[in-house]
């Protein structure tokens, strides 16, 4: 066992003695491996950080809380039927209220898109969220500035404003929005509240960072009639464990409110996040896949290069094996030594690759989210060490069977 | 003593459909301290024998006994431990690693011996001192002269201290002047003790043995004794 070691080591000494040798051509090998594995870790911290940046957006929206719409999010069902169901108005929405029980809170919720403007400055197409002061409890949204509208001025339709945190920052480059007047669309109205970063670069306009939230009468005061206009119930559950039993309970009430006999089918669907996140995972596990594998073929044809120069790199020093044989090297010797040299060439490409990863996810952070993990790190180096194991084994295998007397022929 | 044993050695190659008969039946017995030089024409098998004797190859039939030990039968593993403690090589084209310096060519038979660094650092050195070649230690082939380099694979193959030296045309790449230094050297290394095998195809190289086997047709044609420095060596333009 101790002759392994010493050889594994004295293998070592001479590998990087060849590798100092031809340095262009190790450097040159490197690339292929550094290359590959940049890009390989580079393509996994991306994905796992959009996936955060996902999650973390998700949450804000609350995984206990329930949809109720006449449409039904991600299905593959006839769009037709579900346009033609019969629209949900605030008249069911207060019938619903008034009957269900084991909600913790329930709003209505209507949106419209408006330019907002605050003086000289504006953003256009601005998500306006209409809802009512319960529709805070819906949500786990944190406040930078001031508050949610609340019951009075909601049910008086005040015209009054909390806004995200990126429209805040368009409107109100220094942080002075409160009490400020803004126009959405053509109405004036107060701030009276600012939402913290909420974090999702992802959800576009659906993130709360980039909507607007007023009062769901001032939208059909001035933005939209409130006949042949679906709302969304929102229903939160008070518990994650609950929300099996709410969603029953809500089903049961829609049911009876809508007049629909045991019979029928639903006329409505309830939405769960959960299957924005079944959606969500579907399509992020499929596009890790594909990047995976394409990445994945980058770093096999670095390996391909390795195992091409590995075989060259024989051929070439057949004399040397020769020589090293007549001296007494033994076959394994000999096979050692090439496969640490192949191993050291991925393993120190493969290092680099993983800083300059490391490097530029920094950068690329600044487009979209980045997340570097310790397992990609392990992963990385794991994933070179054996590439360059694998790519050198067949050109070592070559090595040490040459005939001592042949080889050192060789011209 | 006697080191090295062959009886009725034949070694046949196989080039496609032809047999080619290397050696027919060679037999020799070397005994320590020796100073042989084998001798013969082109195709008398005076390389084949050579490779034999340096455990590079294994014969075709026959029996060779190496210090006692059989190793007509011996595995690759075993063959390689032989050539690394028991033989030193000295080739025509040196044969050095380009890349490496004198030091770590004449200590890599040490390495493959399993030696710890500082020891065969220092053995490797002072087999170079005793060359002639201590100030030239950490210089690479390159920037070595051809009798140089001859001493640094010298140096290499004496540092396992080997039982037998296997010199194939030792001075053949190099001028008259330099290529009699080097066999001043050999003397100089027979006269330590050590055994030389010489192969040559040049009168006055072998003269400088004390015995010659000449080889024709793969078969011994005559083990003589050498007389030494009987035949001069040819006179060439020199300076």
């Amino acid at each position: 066992m101790r002759n392994i070691v010493f050889e594994f080591k004295e293998g070592l000494l001479i590998a990087f003695r060849a590798l100092r040798a031809n340095k262009i051509r190790s450097a040159l090998t490197m690339l292929g491996i550094f290359i590959g594995i940049t890009v390989v870790v580079l393509m996994s911290t991306a994905i796992k950080g959009i996936d955060n940046s996902f999650q973390k957006g998700i949450s804000a929206l609350g995984s206990d809380v329930l949809y109720i719409s006449k449409w039904q999010w991600f299905s593959n069902d006839d769009w037709w039927t579900m346009r033609n169901r019969k629209n949900i108005d605030m008249a069911q929405y207060e019938k619903f209220k008034n009957l269900v029980k084991l909600p913790l809170a329930i709003a209505p919720t209507t949106n419209s898109r408006r330019t907002v403007k605050y003086k000289d400055r504006r953003v256009e197409s601005v998500f306006l969220n209409g809802s009512t002061s319960e529709y805070v409890k819906t949500t786990n949204f944190t406040f930078a500035q001031g508050r949610f509208y609340s019951d009075i001025e909601s049910n008086s339709s005040r015209n009054v404003a909390v806004i995200g945190s990126e429209v805040a920052k368009s409107l109100f480059p220094r942080g002075d929005a409160m009490d400020k007047t803004i126009k959405i669309g053509g109405a004036n109205f107060k701030v009276i509240g600012v939402l913290a970063e909420q974090g999702s670069v992802i959800l576009g306009p659906f993130n709360p960072d980039n909507q607007v939230f007023i009062p769901i009468g001032t939208i059909f005061k001035n933005f939209e009639s409130r006949h042949g206009r679906s709302i969304t119930i929102n229903v939160r559950a008070i518990n994650p464990g609950m929300v099996a039993d709410t969603k029953a309970e809500a089903e049961g009430i829609m049911r009876k409110v809508r007049g629909l006999r045991h019979n029928e089918v639903n006329d409505f669907s309830i939405n769960q996040q959960e299957a924005l996140m079944d959606q969500y995972n579907s399509v992020v596990g499929v596009i890790q896949i594909a990047g995976l594998f394409i990445t994945g073929l980058s770093l096999f044809v670095g390996a391909i290069g390795i195992m091409n120069i590995m075989f060259v790199s024989v051929r070439e020093r057949t004399r040397e094996i020769g020589i090293r044989k007549a001296i007494g090297a033994k076959r394994r010797t000999i096979l050692i030594q090439f496969l640490l040299e192949s191993s050291t060439i991925c393993l120190i490409g493969g290092a680099i690759g993983l800083l300059a990863a490391v490097i530029l996810s920094m950068v690329v952070n600044q487009f979209i989210p980045t997340s570097v993990q310790v397992d990609a790190v392990i992963i990385a180096l794991v994933v070179s060490l054996m590439t360059g194991v694998l790519a050198g084994i067949a050109p070592a295998y070559m090595a040490a069977k040459l005939d001592p007397v042949e080889a050192l022929r060789y011209e | 003593m006697n080191i090295i044993n062959i009886e009725h050695i034949s070694k046949v190659y196989h080039l496609g459909i032809e047999e080619v008969h290397a050696l027919r039946d060679v037999s020799l017995r070397i005994d320590k301290n020796e100073y042989l030089a084998i001798m013969g024409p082109s195709g008398s098998g005076k390389s084949t024998l050579m490779n034999m004797l340096g455990c590079l190859d294994t014969p075709t039939s026959g029996i060779y006994d190496f210090n006692g030990q059989s190793v007509s039968t011996m595995s690759d593993n075993e063959l390689a431990k032989i050539r690394n403690k028991e033989i030193g090589f000295v080739f025509q084209t040196f044969n050095l690693l380009p890349r490496s310096d004198a030091l770590h060519n004449v200590e890599l038979p040490l390495v493959y011996a399993g030696l710890p660094y500082a020891e065969r650092r220092e053995r490797a050195e002072q087999t170079l001192i005793d060359v002639g070649l201590g100030d030239r230690i950490h210089h690479k082939p390159n920037e070595l002269s051809g009798g140089q380099r001859q001493r640094v694979a010298i140096a290499r193959a004496l540092v396992s201290n080997p039982s037998i030296i296997l010199a194939d045309e030792p001075t053949g790449n190099l001028d008259s002047k330099i290529g009699e230094e080097i066999m001043q050297l050999f003397e100089e290394i027979h006269s330590k003790g050590n055994t030389i095998i010489m192969v040559t195809h040049e009168e006055y190289i072998a003269e400088h043995a004390a015995r010659i086997i000449r080889l024709k047709d793969g078969l011994v044609e005559k083990d003589e004794i050498g007389s030494r420095g009987i035949i001069q060596k040819p006179k060439v333009a020199t300076e």
